[in-house]
């Protein structure tokens, strides 16, 4: 008797949890030579204030945590990765990557969440800096997670791209909420999977499918939201996210470089606040002998 | 204000209150949680929500700049959205009752309720308990919320219990009583019911779930046990007796959940501040967030709104 094989429900990513989406929509990307990929979630503006909300409700803790210990997850999410290479590999020729260029990607994005894992740790000593002012103050600026940051993921690369555009956001501290490729979701759904099994919190990110144009205007608009990060945008799309994100000074940081090559810091610091601070002290030279 | 609900003799054996079928007391409950509520009929229902809390403050860091801030934001709840209602009273512990009095004046909207007879607890003589409730309604409160003795009830002494209510709501004089249940700690429907018919009989103008205090605080299900209650009084007798589920509910949506609810088994006379409360204290700001959202078509963050 021939078996009938056990095909996967696609769902969300939210709150560490795997919703279907409330709207209940789905949409039928097409893969290599127009095979249907799967029935993928088409998620809705709630789906995406829910997400917020989850992110929001983390995004604290996240951010106070040790950095040494965010660090340690980041590098939990590679091995994860690693050992899933094979479905990894097979989702992208699915997407059309030849076996070589699969294998390639996959071995980029593990290597990227080891790179991002190190930095958790170093960037703000890195980056800090002891200000010179004209009085007996210590000044210094040190950076801060901007809180919930929500990303319109690379559209044409599915996993190295994905993941060079997150890895920066929660490394350092942010939670996010993700919208996936719209042509090319299937790695970012199993990346949930990574990611639920990575000790990260639930959470810290949140991942959706479904259609850009559509949400667009609901993410860019969300007063609950501090910045966002977008890869692949049309001039159209780049027109509205900067006007709605006046409402409430949203930062915009539009990737001109290929996430799925980033292997730098300065993405890092495209998400933090810098606080600056004064301390009163006895300048030393003043003192005079007494010291 | 003079109400129809005194205490009566019925010569009602409480033992004799009506079983509750618990799995369709359920069943209903979770019924009314699938409607469909849009646009108009939202914010109209947001807009009532508002107008039935009694908000609250019953910490023991209270202080009086505390009642007074609390106070302001009943009367003006998010100055920005016009039309909005001030909420249906504040709910303070009685040394703050002169306090928030000061504050609102006499000709406000906004009533003062405060809990009396030792709350959250209630472990102190009858005696003590008349007077906190004679000093908070001399202050100026409008309506007192008290506790009624669960360990009397839960070891059976209901005409204690009856007496209790009873004699409080003479002390309250004009003043309107709740009689807070506790469900949480009642452990079954049966009992909700039970002590639901007690506090009716007894003379309290609304039953209320909890006080907030412990973990188990207002749901669905126990909510619909004592409207029943209500409700069958109302068929009974003729006269109403309000409802005020408290705690656990922070969410508008599950606001407008109890609105169905309330108007699906009560019907529509009870769909006021007069008989139907929510006993909150971070619903406020979710119904705000909410109207907000539908004023400016973008979801809204939290910190945009005062605390107090």
């Amino acid at each position: 008797m021939k078996r009938i094989e056990v095909l996967k429900t696609y769902k969300l990513y939210i709150g560490g949890k795997f919703p279907r989406t409330e709207s209940g929509r789905y949409y039928t990307p097409e893969g290599r030579g127009g095979k249907v990929l799967g029935n993928i979630c088409q998620g809705s503006r709630k789906d995406f204030r829910n997400a917020v909300v989850a992110a929001r409700s983390v995004a604290g803790g996240w951010g106070k945590r040790d950095p040494y210990n965010r660090s340690q997850i980041l590098y939990r999410i590679a091995e994860m990765l690693e050992g899933r290479a094979a479905q990894f590999e097979d989702e992208l020729k699915q997407h059309g990557s030849t076996a070589a260029a699969a294998r390639k990607e996959l071995q980029v994005a593990v290597d990227q969440c080891i790179y991002y894992a190190g930095w958790c740790d170093k960037y703000q000593q890195t980056f800090s800096s002891v200000n010179p002012v004209a009085s007996a103050h210590f000044n210094f600026s040190v950076y801060q997670p901007m809180g919930v940051v929500a990303v319109f993921a690379p559209e044409k690369s599915a996993l190295a791209g994905l993941l060079g555009t997150i890895l920066p956001i929660i490394a350092g501290g942010n939670a996010c909420v993700v919208l996936a490729s719209e042509s090319k979701p299937l790695c970012a759904i199993t990346l949930a999977e990574v990611l639920a099994t990575s000790d990260l919190p639930g959470g810290v990110i949140n991942i959706l499918t479904g259609n850009r144009d559509e949400l667009l205007d609901n993410v860019s608009t969300h007063m609950d939201v501090n910045a966002i990060v977008a890869s692949d945008l049309t001039d159209a799309h780049k027109a509205a996210i900067k006007a709605n994100a006046t409402h409430n000074l949203k930062r915009v940081i539009i990737r001109k470089e290929d996430p799925a090559k980033s292997e730098s810091p300065y993405p890092i610091l495209a998400t933090q606040e810098i606080k600056t601070t004064w301390h009163p002290i006895e300048s030393s030279i003043a003192a005079g002998s007494g010291y | 204000m003079k109400t129809g609900n005194r205490a009566c003799v019925t010569g009602d054996d409480f033992r004799n209150s009506p079983p509750v079928d618990h799995v369709g007391i359920v069943e209903r409950a979770e019924r009314f949680t699938t409607r469909s509520i849009k646009s108009i009929t939202k914010r109209a229902g947001l807009n009532m929500v508002l107008n039935m809390i009694d908000l609250t403050t019953l910490e023991g860091a209270d202080t009086p700049n505390k009642v007074r801030q609390l106070c302001y934001k009943a009367e003006h709840l998010h100055d920005s959205i016009l039309g909005l209602p001030s909420t249906a009273a504040v709910c303070v512990f009685p040394p703050f009752v002169k306090t928030a009095r000061e504050a609102l004046g006499d000709n406000s909207l906004v009533k003062i309720a405060s809990v009396a007879t030792y709350f959250p607890s209630g472990h102190t003589t009858l005696k003590s308990k008349l007077e906190e409730t004679r000093r908070a309604v001399s202050d100026g409160a409008d309506e007192i919320d008290m506790v009624i003795s669960r360990g009397r009830f839960l070891s059976g002494d209901y005409n204690y219990v009856f007496d209790e209510i009873a004699a409080v709501k003479e002390a309250c004089g004009d003043a309107r009583l709740k009689v807070i249940l506790e469900t949480g700690e009642l452990a079954t429907l049966d009992n909700v019911r039970r002590a639901s018919d007690i506090a009716i009989h007894a003379g309290g103008d609304f039953i209320k779930t909890s006080t907030g205090k412990i973990a188990s605080a207002a749901t669905i299900p126990i909510t619909l046990v004592m409207l029943l209650a209500i409700r069958d009084h109302y068929a009974k007798t003729g006269k109403m007796v309000g409802m005020k589920p408290a705690g656990g509910i922070s969410k508008s949506k599950l606001a407008l959940h109890y609105l169905v609810m309330v108007k699906e088994t009560l019907g529509e006379q009870w769909l006021t501040n007069e008989w139907f409360r929510f006993g909150a204290s971070s619903l406020a700001n979710d119904v705000l967030m909410q109207v907000a959202k539908l004023e400016s078509g973008h979801y809204q963050a939290a910190h945009y709104f005062s605390k107090d």
